[in-house]
């Protein structure tokens, strides 16, 4: 905090130190320039797409939420959990039963913060029996997808009438349909959300995950999230309470999926057990891989690329859709394995050491090089002579 | 993170029963770990007084680094007592006995391979209320990487490595450091950095606990040697002591002295 400074008012600047650090990749002048473009463009989509877009891009960014926990958990922590889906659903079936229930504008004002912290309460119980029972590294995987597991098998089984809770039939496979739209406040001067707001309330609240989620990692805490995630037994014997930290930070992204999960219930007014699933459970992992996992940003924009391109591919050529999502994953881990953001950034930055020329060289090279081992490993040889764009020809 | 500074637990007075002077700061009573059959260390009741470089030798198998691990926690006993510093260590966590005032070094280099040199000392200075930027420069220069404060610690030789991590034990200023085997695999020029970097931590008063096998390096760094066979105290005592024992020699050091 210096006090000299007379632009920004003190504490705004302080902040805004706290945004960057060793442990986020984007901290030039020239990310927040194109971060700040993005973030203009999405502002202002509603407005040229119209507010049905819209309304259909804001799922994209919902999920995006769901992506940035995992990025914290995973990326940043080191321990894969597929139990972001878990929380998602617990939050949005108490989400609807909640609002559902209580009815009119107070419902879902009410249902908001019930659902997070149900949400919350369930990760910190799942993280404080698995971290605390001494589960470690893949188990902790697989826990976390055998509870997802059992909660699908158990809300498939809740249909009938006996289960309900209060007015509020769970409905089996066919969940639970007819939840109201996002309403702030109460009485009168409530409001309900959809179309063009629904998105711009979905941004706001993922923008302020972001930059919140990029002050943790950069702040003190987050150098004990790496540390753990690069070595466990070494931090612990630094004197850090391992269990504790790796208790927390599931706890909060727990609550971020919650969020998230949320926000889908909303979108769709609906909610059933297909939350639950192993796809549902596995597709955070590809958004996150592809976008660059050790990177917040990079798990919200693969997040984004995915849904977009799910959504794309299921209108224009629907059975293909997850395969070609694969498809894009394998390109991905092959080419840039630690994800796209992390991959424009290291272009970036050699680009800026040595130049357009040698960078466009560089990169062709690492391509070309990858691709030769790579057709060589299945038994197909290409020599360099075969391969078409030579440099002369790039030099010209 | 909230630390444990006054963990009250027993305090029990512990007195050095070597016949030195000096308080002593680490202590067990009928320490015993039973591997199944296998009694790894078996009731072994020994003393490190403040201030001291302890030796601990002994064959393969005489369950130096089992009694290291209990002593940091990463094992639990199954009978008997440690004490440190006037506190029963027994049923604190590991992370409770770092905040205590011990240290650790394991046998192999734990680094932060994708953090620079800065950035892993800063982990372990992050939790301590000392003063980052002078403790920073300062154990760089001690730890002789202040050329390589920005290199990321994967590109690191195997020997900078090693002083790396007792670094990053240092920064915590502990009373007590335990270094296991911590010129294994090194040059003749690297062991003898590390012996100049214990020597001299030595000075500020720091005690250390060395699990090691190279008898040239114990002769350079040590005072006092325990040693061990079978789980259990063979002998204790001054260095030349050591060496002119038969017994010693016959099971330890007979086939390399």
């Amino acid at each position: 905090m210096k006090l000299g400074s007379d632009i920004l008012p003190s504490r705004l600047k302080s902040i805004i130190t706290k945004l960057n650090g060793p442990n986020t990749l984007g901290n030039s002048r020239v990310f927040w320039a194109a971060f700040g473009v993005g973030l203009l463009l999405l502002v202002v989509q509603p407005l040229i797409r119209g507010s049905y877009a819209a309304g259909q891009f804001s799922l994209f960014l919902a999920y995006g939420l769901l992506g940035l926990s995992l990025s914290i958990i995973w990326g940043y922590t080191g321990i894969l959990s597929f139990g972001q889906v878990a929380f998602f659903g617990i939050a949005g079936y108490t989400y609807a039963i909640v609002s559902l229930n209580l009815g009119g504008a107070l419902g879902p004002t009410v249902a908001l913060p019930v659902a997070i912290a149900v949400a919350t309460i369930s990760a910190f119980i799942l993280g404080y029996f698995m971290f605390y029972g001494g589960v470690r590294n893949v188990y902790v995987a697989i826990l976390t997808l055998v509870v997802t597991l059992v909660l699908e098998t158990f809300m498939a089984q809740t249909a009938g009438a006996k289960w309900a809770i209060g007015s509020v039939k769970l409905g089996g496979f066919n969940g639970i349909p007819g939840i109201r739209n996002f309403t702030l406040g109460v009485g009168e001067s409530s409001f309900s959300l959809s179309g063009s707001e629904f998105y711009w309330f979905v941004l706001a609240v993922l923008l302020f995950a972001y930059l919140g989620s990029r002050i943790l990692v950069n702040s003190k805490y987050g150098y004990s999230l790496v540390a753990i995630r690069e070595d466990e037994e070494r931090t612990a014997m630094l004197g850090y309470n391992v269990k504790k930290v790796k208790l927390a930070v599931f706890t909060f992204s727990g609550a971020l999926a919650g969020l998230s999960g949320i926000f889908y219930a909303n979108w769709g007014n609906y909610m059933d057990p297909s939350v639950f699933t192993i796809t549902f459970a596995t597709i955070p992992i590809v958004w996150v891989t592809l976008g660059g996992r050790e990177s917040l940003l990079g798990a919200i924009v693969g997040t984004v690329i995915i849904e977009w391109l799910r959504k794309w591919f299921s209108i224009n050529a629907s059975e293909f859709a997850i395969v070609f999502v694969g498809l894009i994953l394998m390109i991905t881990i092959l080419f840039i394995p630690r994800g796209i953001l992390p991959g424009i950034r290291d272009m970036y930055v050699f680009f800026n050491a040595h130049g357009l020329r040698e960078g466009i060289e560089h990169g062709r090279d690492t391509i070309q090089s990858r691709a030769q081992t790579l057709l060589g490993s299945v038994g197909i040889d290409i020599s360099d002579s075969e391969t078409p764009g030579s440099s002369e020809v790039m030099r010209e | 993170m909230s630390a444990p500074k006054n963990m009250g637990v027993n305090q029990q007075p512990a007195v050095a029963a070597t016949g030195s002077d000096r308080e002593a700061i680490l202590s067990t009573r009928q320490l015993t770990k039973k591997f199944g059959g296998l009694t790894a260390v078996d009731s072994v009741g020994f003393t490190v007084a403040a201030g001291e470089i302890r030796c601990l030798i002994g064959p393969n198998g005489a369950g130096k680094s089992t009694l290291l691990e209990l002593i940091t926690g990463q094992l639990s006993p199954t009978q008997g007592d440690i004490y440190f510093d006037g506190l029963d260590l027994t049923a604190l966590e590991p992370h409770e006995r770092m905040d205590a005032g011990i240290s650790v070094k394991f046998q192999s280099p734990h680094i932060y391979e994708s953090l620079t040199v800065e950035q892993n000392l800063r982990v372990p200075l992050q939790r301590t209320d000392r003063e980052t930027e002078t403790v920073l420069t300062d154990t760089l220069e001690r730890i002789s990487l202040a050329q390589q404060a920005n290199v990321s610690a994967s590109d690191l030789s195997h020997g900078e490595k090693q002083r790396l991590e007792i670094g990053m034990a240092v920064t915590l200023d502990p009373k007590l450091m335990l270094l296991d085997e911590p010129v294994a695999g090194m040059s003749i020029d690297e062991t003898a950095d590390i012996a100049e970097l214990i020597r001299s931590l030595h000075d500020d008063g720091m005690t250390f606990l060395v699990v090691e096998h190279d008898m040239e390096f114990v002769r350079k760094i040590s005072e006092q040697v325990t040693v061990l066979n079978q789980g259990s105290i063979l002998r204790q005592g001054p260095i030349e002591d050591i060496e002119s024992d038969d017994e010693v020699r016959r099971i330890y050091l007979g086939e390399n002295a």
